[in-house]
């Protein structure tokens, strides 16, 4: 193990723990920042540079962006001197704390490892992208097709439904639409259409 | 120690470090990151085995970890999406005050 890998990982995993254990939510986020950084840096230590920007670039460019902004949209500073741990929390200390003793038992006790480092293998981009054009095309193929379903989904998910096909029985057909809100431009906008192409509607644009 | 086991030790202690988070952490969006955590570690063991494994040139290790951070950004864009809309439902982001079901 040499100076670089050991520095690496000490702030990785001190940054995971600290995201894992601070109270501000904000601090967290940031934290998770480092960690990600220092997996790339991991992936750079370990002669996987394409892996290794590509977490640059997903994780800590696009996922750790989208948790600060959860963050944020669901931010109350109603009780900021709540627990931050769940009733029952040394269970799930102790079920973690077993699972590592377990994983470093068995890593320190297998005989299949390889001794010795062998020369670093050669991953170039053009590389990669032969694997990914031949071998690996049905998967590329259906991790487009993931990430188009997840893409629709969040985005439907996260909309706010304001029931807008329905007619005069609006607040029957939706129980789940919180009425005690204000309904937001996009509901606005298609109860104009649907108030100036029937003209039944009474009160809805109020 | 070897090196691969220096990265497997690495990989065991963030996955239990995510495993602890997920599991005590009252907010939803730090289980969340606890589980992306997990997700990490697993792809750290993933790329170990690919640079100490025989016939790194197959680059079999390190398709699968691109596949994976590809399927972790799926989830955690959904998962935060669904944190979003019961936030907005319950006003609350902690997971043991999320109780009932089509309240």
């Amino acid at each position: 193990m040499s100076l670089p890998f050991i520095i690496i990982a000490v702030v990785t995993l001190l940054a995971a723990a600290a995201a894992m254990s601070l109270r501000n939510l904000v601090h967290c986020a940031l934290s998770l920042v480092v960690a990600l950084a220092g997996l790339a840096a991991l992936y750079l230590n370990l002669d996987a540079q394409f892996v290794g920007f590509a977490q640059i670039l997903v994780y800590v460019g696009a996922v750790a962006i989208l948790i600060v902004f959860a963050v944020l949209l669901t931010r109350s500073d109603a009780t900021p001197n709540q627990a931050i741990l769940a009733p029952g929390w040394l269970i799930g200390i102790a079920i973690s704390a077993v699972v590592f003793a377990t994983l470093g038992w068995s890593v320190l006790h297998s005989a299949g490892l390889p001794k010795e480092a062998p020369p670093a293998p050669t991953a170039t981009v053009k590389n990669i992208g032969d694997a990914l054009m031949t071998r690996f095309v049905l998967p590329l193929e259906v991790i487009g097709l993931l990430l188009t379903a997840a893409l629709i989904g969040a985005v439907i998910i996260a909309m706010r439904e304001e029931n807008p096909n329905s007619g005069s029985s609006r607040d029957d057909e939706a129980p789940l639409s919180r009425k005690s809100e204000p309904p937001s431009a996009f509901a606005q906008l298609r109860r104009d259409e649907h108030v100036g192409s029937c003209g039944t509607e009474k009160g809805g644009a109020s | 120690m070897t090196p691969l086991q220096g990265c497997l030790l690495v990989s065991a202690l963030l996955f239990a470090i995510g495993l602890a988070g997920a599991v005590t952490r009252r907010n939803a969006i730090l289980a969340l990151v606890g589980i992306e955590l997990m997700l990490n570690a697993a792809n750290l063991n993933f790329i170990a085995f690919w640079r100490y494994g025989p016939n790194p040139e197959a680059l079999s290790g390190m398709m699968v970890v691109i596949f994976s951070i590809a399927i972790a950004a799926a989830e955690a864009a959904v998962g935060l999406a669904l944190i979003i809309t019961i936030y907005r439902h319950y006003k609350t982001a902690n997971l043991d005050e999320i109780r009932n079901l089509k309240g």
